[in-house]
């Protein structure tokens, strides 16, 4: 399918593409097909620096199952961070 | 089979008088040739596309690829310039129209050109070869898999695309449609009221419809292909396109 759904967040931090480091604006989150990835379906992240142009992106395409494990570790990391990490 | 090819990226001018680029395939010949205008999918302007346009060629078609997202990233590379246009809503329709006439219209400067011209698309594609069949003067067009000409996109969904099968009673030209009936996007349902549209209008088309087949069952590297299918529905294309296309 294509699902045209995008998600958009604001995200704070850097993100290192073919030109180095830089800093990040959004992360646009979407399942959808794959550039590169072998699967008919993937969760397609992008982090970019919208401001800097289209090349300023990081971008990462995971199954389904590996990106539900990835929330899960990230909430895990999180979690044992405690106070340090807020929320 | 025309073994010998000639291809290469040239620059078109398309909507608005903007420049952009695009993938040429020809065979290598006096023609008179074809031109069929390929379309790619969301993903972009990618490997997959221009090798469908390298078969075109093979088979005795001129055939063209705009990069439908080349002003998201005149210097990027497609997969970059792919995710900023998704990002930015899309491409819309009127701007796909003024590239495609474009991409079209470059044929008519080769000597070795027929004067007919089809277009072919994949996917989101798919949509947008039925709303070229609906708006440009060309001789052939073919559907695969379409999302959302007909049915309502998801709630919220931020991209500038919206059904248009009411444009059908505007087509100006036989449509081949190929769909898998194990796709959701369209369903087989969303085919059955495109065709019943196409009936009401009088429009000359032929749908083939593919048992164990989802969406995307044409593209060689991914799960989804599905070889069957895919070589029959190839053998239409190739049957419609020479029907309304081919002319020596």
């Amino acid at each position: 399918m294509c699902s045209y759904v995008t998600v958009k967040s604001p995200v704070t931090g850097s993100g290192k593409g073919s030109a180095g480091w830089f800093r990040l604006s959004h992360a646009m989150t979407y399942f959808d097909h794959p550039y590169h990835s072998p699967y008919e379906h993937t969760l397609n992240i992008d982090f970019v620096d919208e401001a800097a142009g289209p090349s300023a992106r990081v971008a990462v395409e995971l199954t389904a199952d590996s990106a539900r494990e990835l929330v899960r570790c990230i909430e895990e990391a999180l979690a044992a961070a405690g106070d340090v990490a807020g929320g | 089979m025309y073994s010998g090819l000639t291809a290469e990226e040239i620059r078109i001018t398309g909507h608005g008088g903007d420049e952009i680029n695009a993938y040429l395939a020809r065979p290598v010949g006096p023609g008179p040739f074809p031109g069929v205008a390929v379309i790619h999918h969301m993903p972009g302007w990618d490997e997959s596309t221009i090798e469908i346009a390298l078969k075109f060629a093979l088979h005795g078609y001129l055939a063209i690829v705009p990069n439908l997202h080349y002003r998201e990233g005149p210097d990027s590379s497609p997969d970059d310039a792919a995710a900023a246009s998704r990002g930015a809503g899309g491409v819309p329709d009127e701007r796909f129209l003024g590239d495609l006439s474009g991409a079209v219209d470059h044929f008519a400067s080769l000597p070795e050109f027929n004067g007919k011209a089809g277009v072919i698309g994949y996917c989101s594609g798919g949509r947008q070869a039925f709303l070229a069949a609906c708006s440009l003067e060309i001789d052939a067009a073919v559907d695969c898999y379409g999302a959302f000409v007909v049915g309502d996109p998801p709630e919220g969904m931020p991209l500038k695309v919206t059904p248009i099968v009411h444009l059908a009673e505007n087509i100006h030209c036989p449509l081949l449609g190929l769909f898998g009936n194990d796709d959701k996007f369209p369903t087989p349902e969303h085919v059955d009221v495109l065709e019943a549209e196409l009936k009401r209008v009088g429009a000359t088309y032929e749908f083939h419809r593919y048992d164990g087949a989802g969406h995307g069952f044409f593209s060689t590297d991914r799960a989804m292909y599905r070889p069957e299918a895919a070589t029959d529905g190839w053998e239409r294309i190739f049957e419609f396109f020479g029907r309304y296309l081919v002319t020596a």
